[in-house]
């Protein structure tokens, strides 16, 4: 790992297919259990099914074993995959947008780690190594990061500094005071009042919103596991976010990478003064994979926490962060009635803020020099009331920062100094 | 390639360049197509229900074969308009594209925010020698594109723009 311009060839950890199948033949266990209890009708043929099924899964997950290497190859990771059809990736180091470090809970029982390098493009591939043991990953993750700077990797990087670690039972009270709760509150309203009128009905629902009460737990279990023990530190090389219970990640984001920041301030959470700081990072994450929880689309630097902690935070990503606002004109009112009453925004020479939403205020900060494209758009409704709406477009995946419902005239004059702004911090 | 001084976003005084006046043309034909497909469909119907022996409905038909005339009409002022309210102005570090009749839309892309500029020209298109200039930025929603330029036009635009993104390209 010493010389970056030739690497020999790696494998991955030999327990790789075991955990990758992991949880598929885990699932398999559980539909076949069925069958597998004594006293079902079983045949022959049908254990000698399950078992080749069986075999020919564990012997695809040691072909494609065999056939996977991987290497770092000057400024690029090149990884070679497939048996009939020969699969060489190339992932241009310097497009880095950020590297995950995924441990789900079966990887660590053996001490593995995966590594998601997440880069820039919209056909950006699959930049996985499943998996390595947890100190390789850590080192592997350190000599890309190097690299995709043009430095090379430091033996000695100064420790990290914790900014914020978030604390459990605030964690726990938030994601019960959320949406998903009063849903299910309702959903138990309703059964009571069925129950109390026809038990028959009542036992009906019952049966049927199991799957509901699946979900519902399986949504718990994943705020509860993406936010556990978060910390986020400050690196030589980047923002680290860790968090997990039993599933860790451990995110690394470059400094400039970030493409905006977004402050949600759902309307529950009002009476405790809590918010949630999400980050937007250029690069389509590529869905499903195994062992891959659904990740939501933004990364959460803050699952939960008070104005001051995000606004500390917002600091440390996006130094000199805005917040001086100005308001729509109050014929906006006609235009945006449930919006209104939290349209805002303000812009410095390096950052725009912009703020909306119905019920959840949201803020979001866009960085000008990731500013991709500006649109000033004007409805039929905003022309007869000579306002218009001026769209910041990064190359984030969601957050939309739009300067809604000014006043025209300003909004072209505010185009045009956009513009210029961002075209000087693009220089700068 | 009609030029005007149009409204400045800026204090500077641009030019803007328009679609070819062709696309008028290509746009009146296709609103013509569509209205004669939908009379011959409605006189093919009364053709068959008069085989079939009900007698022939003149009032309404002239009414129906008359709706589909005024929504042509109607249908080929919006699309004559919309031709007319396409415009894009090549400034020293940005492109403007202007466009839209009831939802007015007005683009700054930035020539090195460009990561990669099509050039497309349907069946239609290449019939009238026109092409359609599409500029693609990593933002997913910064969707700017131009129609009806003549296929020297949009060769040129597209180098020209190429070139400019080449020696402005910006890092994401």
């Amino acid at each position: 790992m010493d010389n970056p311009e030739g690497t020999p060839w790696h494998r991955l950890h030999p327990l790789s297919p075991v955990i990758r199948a992991g949880r598929v033949f885990i699932g398999a266990v559980i539909i076949f259990a069925g069958t597998l209890t004594p006293g079902s009708h079983d045949s022959r043929t049908g254990v000698v099914t399950r078992l080749v099924i069986g075999v020919v899964v564990i012997g695809f997950g040691a072909i494609s074993w065999l056939v996977t290497r991987w290497r770092v190859e000057g400024n690029d990771l090149r990884i070679e995959t497939g048996l009939i059809r020969r699969n060489s990736l190339r992932f241009p180091l310097a497009q880095i947008q950020a590297i995950d470090v995924v441990r789900p809970a079966l990887a660590r029982v053996f001490g593995l780690a995966e590594l998601r390098l997440r880069m820039g493009g919209a056909t950006a591939g699959h930049a996985r190594l499943a998996y390595l043991t947890a100190a390789h990953a850590e080192a592997v993750r350190g000599q890309l990061l190097a690299l995709s700077r043009g430095t090379t990797p430091q033996a000695d990087q100064p420790a990290e500094r914790l900014l914020l670690a978030l604390p459990t039972g605030r964690l726990i009270a938030s994601i019960l005071i959320g949406s998903p709760t009063v849903t299910f509150i309702v959903l138990g309203a309703a059964f009571g009042t069925a129950a109390a009128l026809s038990p028959r009905a009542a036992i009906a629902i019952l049966s049927s919103s199991g799957a509901i009460l699946i979900g519902m737990v399986t949504f718990f279990w994943r705020r509860l596991n993406g936010g556990y023990k978060l910390t986020v530190a400050e690196a030589h090389d980047g923002l680290r976010v860790r968090s997990g219970l039993l599933d860790t990640t451990a995110e690394t984001i470059p400094s400039g990478r970030v493409q905006a920041v977004r402050m949600v301030e759902p309307l529950l959470w009002r009476p405790f003064g809590w918010c949630r700081l999400e980050v937007d990072v250029a690069g389509r994450q590529h869905r499903g994979g195994e062992n891959s929880p659904e990740r939501q689309q933004l990364r959460e630097v803050l699952p939960v926490g008070t104005r001051e902690e995000a606004l500390r935070l917002l600091g440390r990503i996006l130094p000199d962060a805005p917040l001086e606002r100005s308001r729509p004109p109050s014929r906006a009112r006609w235009k945006a009635p449930f919006r209104y009453h939290y349209l805002s925004w303000g812009h410095n020479e390096r950052c725009a803020v912009t703020t909306t939403g119905r019920v959840a205020r949201v803020t979001s900060w866009v960085p000008l020099t990731k500013v991709q494209s500006l649109r000033l758009v004007q409805g039929p409704v905003q022309r007869r009331l000579r306002l218009a709406t001026i769209y910041l477009d990064t190359a984030g995946r969601a957050v939309h920062a739009a300067i809604r419902d000014r006043d025209a005239d300003e909004a072209r004059g505010q185009l045009g100094e956009l513009t210029a702004l961002s075209r000087s911090a693009r220089r700068a | 390639m009609a030029t005007d001084p149009a409204p400045a976003i800026t204090e500077t005084v641009e030019t803007w360049l328009h679609p070819s006046p062709r696309l008028s043309t290509m746009r009146r034909v296709e609103v013509l197509a569509a209205s004669v497909v939908a009379a011959l469909v409605v006189l093919g119907v009364i053709g068959l229900q008069v085989l079939a022996g009900a007698p022939l409905n003149l009032p309404s038909a002239a009414l129906l074969l008359a709706a589909i005339a005024l929504a042509g009409l109607l249908g080929d002022r919006f699309a004559q308009r919309r031709v007319r309210a396409w415009a894009y102005c090549e400034r020293q570090d940005d492109l403007l594209v202007r466009r839209g009749v009831m939802i007015s839309r007005l683009s700054v892309i930035p020539y090195g925010r460009m990561q990669f500029i099509d050039v497309i020209a349907g069946p239609i298109e290449r019939a009238f020698g026109l092409a359609t200039v599409r500029m693609h930025t990593a933002a997913a929603s910064s969707d700017a594109r131009i129609p009806g330029l003549p296929q020297e036009e949009a060769a040129r635009l597209r180098d020209h723009l190429a070139r400019l993104g080449e020696a402005r390209a910006a890092g994401l």
